[in-house]
């Protein structure tokens, strides 16, 4: 009883919130100083600072927090989204707000064997050469195992990219790989450079969206492609319900539990409440130049794919 | 109940599902993980809502307990005069505090995780900033569930309540005259148990046990625990003492007021 009281004024709360900053928060434009973190409102400037405090703090726990949040699932979202950009060698990403290097290392791996399966089918080409003929064409190719393609990690918070950096040196992964510290909303890369551009789990955090995709626009190549995968929007009201009451009853108590941090974790859930539903972000994608832009609903709406082409 | 307000700096309001989640939560985590101090702290927070009222009770019913409620004084160790500590007589409270500080803390920070935006935070922020000889300490050597600032104890005089549990802790070491090693944390763990009714000093009381050797154990059980017991019978409210107010008294004394019996003469 009281719970379900306790949730009904935390909903309230949370419309109200959401009613009074909505205008100016939810298409990312700051008019005013004023924006959401969470559910609390702050600026600009506070906003930029706690989230950067929010993933100092859970950097080192940020991998082991995901998997017990979600049960080990964002694995398969992950996967899902390297299966629908489906890279073919010689492919430039930049994968923004990349931090712990997920994205980055599923996208070396992607490539690679999709590297073998093309010097595979070279050779069976490569019938009527001779053994010399064959063995120079492998050992050119040989070195080059990935194709040319890289993966550039851009993150704004030096926690996760050591973290990121550590974990790419314990798992191996070194070719085609490399860090850079740099903000969504201001990227450090020339324009239309990239062939695809990624931010998973990240756009929710940055303070003006819409310049984020603004900039993803700007270093994107004409025919380049934007992913975006997020948490999204529950529709079906059984279903959203039971994830609220997951969200917010049991996943901040992870946090405290796992990584000693339940704030972090509580803004996490808000959050994800605050941020624009499919719909919305879709438009906004759209605003920024992108085109066929759409979006693929995973779990009921619990997580989305946006997907958009520069052209 | 647990309403939406933060009824302290560092509060964490919890509904009673959460506070459930968390109790089981930081049980396992503090089994799995000796070393998270602080889960040892959620624990005896989200289970004492029975001990904790009727500690408070006890304390507003004694005339000093009834002071320390309205007064609210901490002992931190930056507040502390450790200069004028020491210089007391030998066998005086003060006096063993000091030597027990000094004897069972040694270099070595231990990066336990604290909440660091809050203000209050009574463990590695205060230590940081004092300027004695020591300037960094094992907490886990100083004491088990630290002094952590409680979080999710929804009535402000309760959260002061745990707050003087946890930082007479130390305190309680030098009365019963145990050490920090595993055998003297249980003896303490035990006294306080009796003592407080806290569940999470039940908890430890039952479990720290396990890790010890059979030799240890027998003595545990043979002598130190009986005593524990009836120490903690007899004595009063230990959280009932101004201690800030009798530093100077010694130690043999403030155990006859309190009625706890002299320590066995083992080794631990």
């Amino acid at each position: 009883m009281a719970a379900a009281l306790w949730r009904c004024r935390r909903r309230c709360r949370a419309l109200l919130s959401r009613a009074a900053g909505a205008l100016r928060a939810r298409r990312g434009l700051a008019a005013g100083p004023e924006m959401h973190f969470g559910f609390q409102t702050v600026t600009e400037e506070e906003r930029r600072e706690k989230i950067y405090q929010v993933f100092e703090n859970v950097a080192t726990k940020y991998d082991v927090m995901n998997d017990s949040m979600t049960l080990g699932i964002h694995r398969v979202w992950k996967d899902i989204l390297l299966h629908k950009m489906n890279p073919c060698p010689g492919t430039l990403l930049l994968d923004v707000a990349g931090g712990t290097g997920d994205i980055a290392f599923r996208f070396i791996n992607y490539v690679r064997s999709a590297r073998q399966r093309q010097l595979q089918r070279k050779l069976k080409h490569h019938q009527n050469l001779s053994w010399q003929e064959i063995f120079e064409s492998y050992q050119k190719d040989k070195f080059n195992s990935l194709g040319d393609s890289q993966v550039v990690v851009c993150d704004i918070n030096r926690e996760m990219l050591k973290v990121g950096k550590q974990k790419a040196q314990h798992l191996g992964y070194s070719e085609g790989l490399s860090w850079v510290l740099g903000n969504a909303e201001e990227l450090p890369f020339d324009d239309d450079k990239f062939d695809v551009y990624t931010i998973a789990f990240g756009i929710r955090n940055v303070t003006r969206i819409d310049l984020a995709l603004e900039e993803a626009y700007r270093v994107l190549k004409p025919g380049g492609r934007f992913l975006c995968l997020e948490f999204s929007h529950v529709s079906n009201p059984l279903l959203s319900r039971l994830y609220d009451l997951y969200s917010f009853q049991v996943i901040p108590v992870l946090g405290e539990v796992i990584a000693g941090d339940w704030k972090s974790y509580q803004y996490l859930v808000e959050s994800i409440r605050q941020f624009p539903p499919q719909e919305e972000l879709k438009a906004m994608i759209e605003d920024a130049g992108f085109f066929k832009v759409d979006y693929e609903n995973l779990n009921f709406g619990i997580v989305a794919i946006h997907s958009g082409f520069k052209l | 109940m647990g309403g939406w307000q933060q009824l302290y700096p560092g509060h964490i309001p919890t509904s009673p599902l959460q506070k459930a989640l968390l109790a089981a939560g930081s049980a396992v985590m503090a089994l799995y993980d000796p070393y998270r101090h602080d889960m040892v702290a959620v624990l005896g927070e989200t289970t004492g809502c029975l001990a904790l009222p009727n500690l408070r009770d006890k304390m507003k019913n004694h005339p000093e307990g009834y002071r320390i409620l309205q007064e609210r004084p901490r002992i931190r160790l930056s507040t502390l005069d450790m200069a004028r500590l020491q210089g007391l007589p030998e066998g005086s409270l003060g006096r063993e505090y000091v030597r027990f500080l000094e004897d069972n803390v040694s270099v070595g920070f231990h990066g336990v995780q604290i909440p660091v935006a809050d203000p209050c935070a009574g463990s590695t922020g205060e230590i940081g900033a004092m300027e004695l000889n020591w300037t960094s300490l094992d907490l886990q050597k100083v004491s088990p569930d630290t002094r952590m600032p409680p979080k999710f104890v929804d009535d402000e005089e309760l959260a002061y309540v745990i707050m003087r549990y946890r930082e007479v802790h130390d305190l309680m070491h030098t009365l019963l005259g145990m050490p920090t090693n595993m055998l003297g944390e249980v003896v303490v763990k035990w006294f306080e148990a009796v003592q407080t009714g806290l569940p999470m000093c039940v908890l430890g009381a039952a479990f720290g046990p396990v890790r010890l050797s059979t030799r240890k154990l027998q003595v545990l059980a043979t002598e130190l625990v009986p005593w524990a017991i009836r120490s903690g019978l007899n004595a009063s409210c230990v959280l009932s003492v101004y201690y800030e107010q009798r530093w100077e008294q010694p130690v043999e004394s403030l155990r006859e007021e309190l009625g706890i019996f002299p320590p066995p003469a083992v080794r631990v």
